[in-house]
């Protein structure tokens, strides 16, 4: 159920020219400048013009590929990629309320790299940092940092939970008053107010505190996308935002009405867990032009695209339609992939969005200076506070 | 013929989470905003300086079993921080201290390489090895090395992540929308790397970065340590402030340049100094003072000479004599995470140097620490800084300085505007930067394209 009218929350899903393979090639596509970081800032100040709520930047561990298991050896496609968490960075300080979700992969890296690099992403952002939380099942990605033995993917999305609480505790591993600059006593911090969070779990031990103080927002964004299975678990269990594949308005519902139930069971029924939707789209003025311009690009790829979530090809009020009706399914945002760079971004910011806004399902300005803001969550009450003031 | 004049270095060290940084100034702002660094970094480059330089320490200190609270504590990720400066600066180089034990190649090598994209080639990586369990726990790999195999580790460490960075030539992106070629080389990023460290193999993701990779830097001073920058490194990060051991260790270390077949001015040596400025040199000499003192609190006082005690000593009275019991010997147990116990290699004997030393000069413990804890290397009316600094960088003791400032954000300004000028008009110090990347700012040249990847044969036909 919509929870009241301008309730619709909106995002993008940035990478690299775009998510079709031959996005490159368009004609306004700027594809000699994807390492460079105007391109990200045009991309994102755009979102931005719009009220977006966030954008999130893709990433991995392996260079892109069209084989699910290895390296490929085409030269017909974007290859090469930027580390997510520092194009969020390098763009923060030239943004003001637009939410910055870069993907981390979890399965061969370090949660205490991870949670203080998202914690100073929230300084840098002044309180608008998120992360993707991903596996990594492709053996190669394995074979990049030497693991021997790459766990099945049901163990990787358990080590995926352990790993968000992992981030979870070291943020707030530091009270927001530790600071407390005592010339009298000569301390800088009462270091009543750290605390160790000494984790200790089946894939790794970590003991804090952090080195990073507690973020601005305390807890920054955790987001996953799942398509079933134990991915949804884990967002139930751990995420802030979960992003979803549907491609019809009963199957959205059904997927709503399952993450909620796992939601509940795991004891979160009364903290704000926002299910989106993802869909690549294909955008234009007329549905004709749409799809001419999906086949046109379809031919420059040599094979029909296709992808997890659906993919849509129309204007962008026949997507307000879809929107509309999938929010209205249980849906509280989107998470629309432009299916080409800059093209369909400029069609959700000039057409998609002043459309939602005619029908009062999206605001028509930024109304809070932070993401969780922006999404309506409130801060959060340290964990560790909470337990030491109890104890007194 | 004479000797050329030399252009010196300058570079800008954000004050770190140790007792030189004066907290308690009533100018002190925050250690972790984004806006401190910000001010900071710009100052820096309104000054002209080579590089802005950030330390890290991925545990936080412990003493007596206690997280340490006398000194600043805390900091921001060091990629993450860098990479927002990329957007508030032009120019400057952003040299970030990352550990090649708690990290792996792969990933530091794609951040670096991201850095140095994303900040137009400004990117530079202080090379730092550690050992301890202690800091060990907070990481999955945890565990700890044998001290002996820390300089095998960051040296295979390094050598990993240069095959990685040139797995990439720097000239397989063509992006041709009309014949749909995007990259050259359909084998581009190949490596491979089997040593007792690491074994991995595969892509690297990130194509060549502006320098190619980042500006390496060494801070060791071990035997090993000099051998490592002499072999890998473009600059040393010393310590070697008085004149006469600055050339010493400049004189030892460009010394063992050749041995890696490499010129003199392929290794820049930059010592890290901390200053104070006065109108007139005596009256820095007296804001000097004022800075010792808040520097070595008596609290802090009590703790320094726990570190080399090496025992409980929080009854002792910092206004009063020094300690009559001699320190424990052995693994230093009192102080956990911080680098500099282990210089006290013979703790009774530096005991009685202490001792006589106060004896002499009639020092409480609290000024006897002051004295010997460390005092700013450079102090004077703006005049005698820059001549000082220039004597030192034309004898040979440095090629220039990394400057720590006791005062966050705005500690550097004195400097920037007073000092800097008067080299300039000297004209041993830019006046305007001539390049854009840090390779340039360092003078070192550009490095030339590697070879395409030869360990195994692969096709190179056009996908369909």
């Amino acid at each position: 159920m919509p929870e009241s009218s301008n309730s619709m929350r909106l995002s993008v899903a940035l990478d690299g020219a775009g998510w079709h393979p031959a996005a490159w090639r368009e004609p306004d596509a700027r594809p000699a400048e994807l390492f460079d970081a105007g391109y990200w800032a045009d991309l994102v100040a755009e979102a931005e013009r719009a009220s977006l709520d966030f954008v999130t930047i893709e990433d991995s561990l392996t260079l892109q590929s069209d084989d699910p298991f290895a390296p490929d050896d085409r030269i017909d496609r974007v290859r090469g990629r930027l580390d997510a968490v520092l194009i969020a960075a390098r763009i923060a300080p030239r943004t003001r309320r637009i939410g910055l979700v870069p993907a981390a992969t979890v399965t061969h890296t370090e949660p205490f790299h991870v949670s203080k690099s998202i914690a100073t992403l929230d300084y840098v952002s002044t309180g608008r940092a998120g992360v993707r939380v991903q596996i990594a099942a492709r053996p190669d990605a394995a074979a990049h940092f030497g693991r021997r033995e790459l766990p099945v993917i049901d163990e990787l999305f358990g080590e995926a939970a352990d790993y968000v609480e992992v981030l979870r505790r070291l943020w707030d591993s530091w009270e927001d008053n530790a600071e407390i600059r005592d010339i009298a006593t000569g301390r800088f911090i009462d270091r009543d107010k750290l605390h160790y969070i000494d984790f200790e779990g089946r894939w790794f031990s970590v003991k804090g505190p952090s080195i990073t103080p507690r973020p601005p927002q305390g807890q920054p964004i955790v987001a996953v996308l799942g398509h079933g299975g134990r991915s949804y678990d884990l967002i139930a269990g751990s995420a802030d935002v979960g992003f979803v594949t549907p491609h019809d308005t009963a199957q959205a519902a059904n997927i709503v009405g399952e993450i909620r139930a796992l939601q509940w069971a795991a004891g979160r029924s009364r903290q704000t867990l926002h299910i989106f939707g993802d869909a690549v789209v294909f955008l234009d003025g007329t549905p004709q032009a749409a799809q001419t311009r999906q086949r046109r690009l379809d031919d420059l790829a040599g094979v029909e695209y296709r992808s997890d979530a659906d993919i849509f090809v129309g204007t962008p009020g026949q997507l307000a339609d879809v929107l509309q009706e999938w929010h209205e399914a249980g849906l509280s945002g989107f998470r629309l992939r432009p299916a080409a760079l800059p093209h369909d971004l400029a069609q959700i910011t000039e057409g998609l969005v002043p459309e939602l806004r005619r029908r009062g399902l999206f605001r028509t300005a930024y109304e809070a200076d932070t993401l969780r803001g922006s999404l309506g969550l409130t801060r959060p009450a340290n964990r560790y506070q909470v337990a030491r003031l109890t104890r007194h | 013929m004479s000797k050329p004049i030399k252009q010196i270095h300058l570079a800008a060290h954000f004050p770190g989470v140790n007792n030189t940084t004066v907290w308690s100034d009533p100018a002190a702002g925050s250690h972790i905003e984004f806006s401190s660094f910000a001010q900071f970094a710009q100052t820096a480059e309104r000054g002209k300086f080579d590089f802005l330089f950030l330390a890290e320490g991925l545990r936080l200190r412990e003493q007596n079993g206690q997280i340490y609270d006398l000194d600043v504590v805390g900091r921001p990720d060091t990629f993450t921080v860098l990479a927002a400066l990329a957007a508030v600066t032009d120019r400057l180089g952003l040299t970030g201290t990352i550990n090649s034990t708690f990290n792996e190649p792969y990933e530091v090598a794609r951040q670096f390489a991201s850095l140095d994209h994303l900040s137009g080639g400004r990117a530079a990586w202080n090379v730092v090895t550690s050992w301890d369990a202690f800091t060990g726990e907070n990481f999955r790999r945890g565990g700890f090395l044998a001290e002996d195999q820390r300089y095998e580790r960051a040296k295979t460490f390094l050598q990993t992540a240069h095959e990685l960075f040139d797995s990439w030539r720097g000239d397989e992106i063509v992006a041709d929308k009309a014949t749909g070629v995007f990259l050259s080389d359909a084998i581009a990023g190949t490596f491979a790397h089997k040593d007792a460290q690491f074994d991995i193999h595969g892509r690297f993701n990130v194509p060549r970065s502006p320098q190619g990779r980042p500006v390496i830097f060494q801070a060791g001073d071990s035997d090993e340590g000099r051998d490592f920058a002499a072999a890998a490194a473009d600059a040393i990060f010393s310590r070697h402030s008085t004149l006469g051991a600055g050339q010493a260790f400049y004189e030892d270390v460009k010394g063992r340049l050749a041995r890696y077949g490499r010129r003199r001015d392929e290794l820049l040596i930059l010592p890290a100094a901390t200053f104070v400025i006065g109108d007139t040199d005596a009256e820095a000499a007296e804001i000097a003072h004022e800075v010792r003192l808040a520097q070595v609190s008596p609290q802090t006082a009590i703790k320094f000479l726990e570190q080399l005690w090496n025992r409980d000593l929080s009854d002792h009275d910092p206004d009063g004599p020094l300690p009559s019991v001699d320190p424990v010997v052995g693994e230093n147990t009192i102080s956990r995470g911080r680098a500099s116990v282990r210089m006290f290699r013979d703790p009774i004997a530096i005991a009685n140097d202490w001792r006589a030393k106060a004896e002499a000069e009639n020092l409480t413990t609290r000024e006897l620490i002051a004295e010997v804890s460390g005092r700013p290397s450079f102090i004077g009316s703006p005049q005698t800084v820059a001549v000082t600094i220039n004597d030192f960088v034309q004898a040979d003791a440095s090629d220039g300085f990394i400057l720590v400032p006791h005062i966050t954000p705005g500690g550097l300004d004195p400097f920037v505007d007073q000092v800097v000028p008067l080299l300039q008009e000297r004209g041993v110090f830019r006046a305007n930067y001539a390049g854009t990347t840090l390779r340039d700012h360092l003078g070192l040249a550009p490095l030339p394209a590697p070879r395409r990847y030869v360990g195994h044969s692969a096709s190179t036909g056009v996908a369909s």
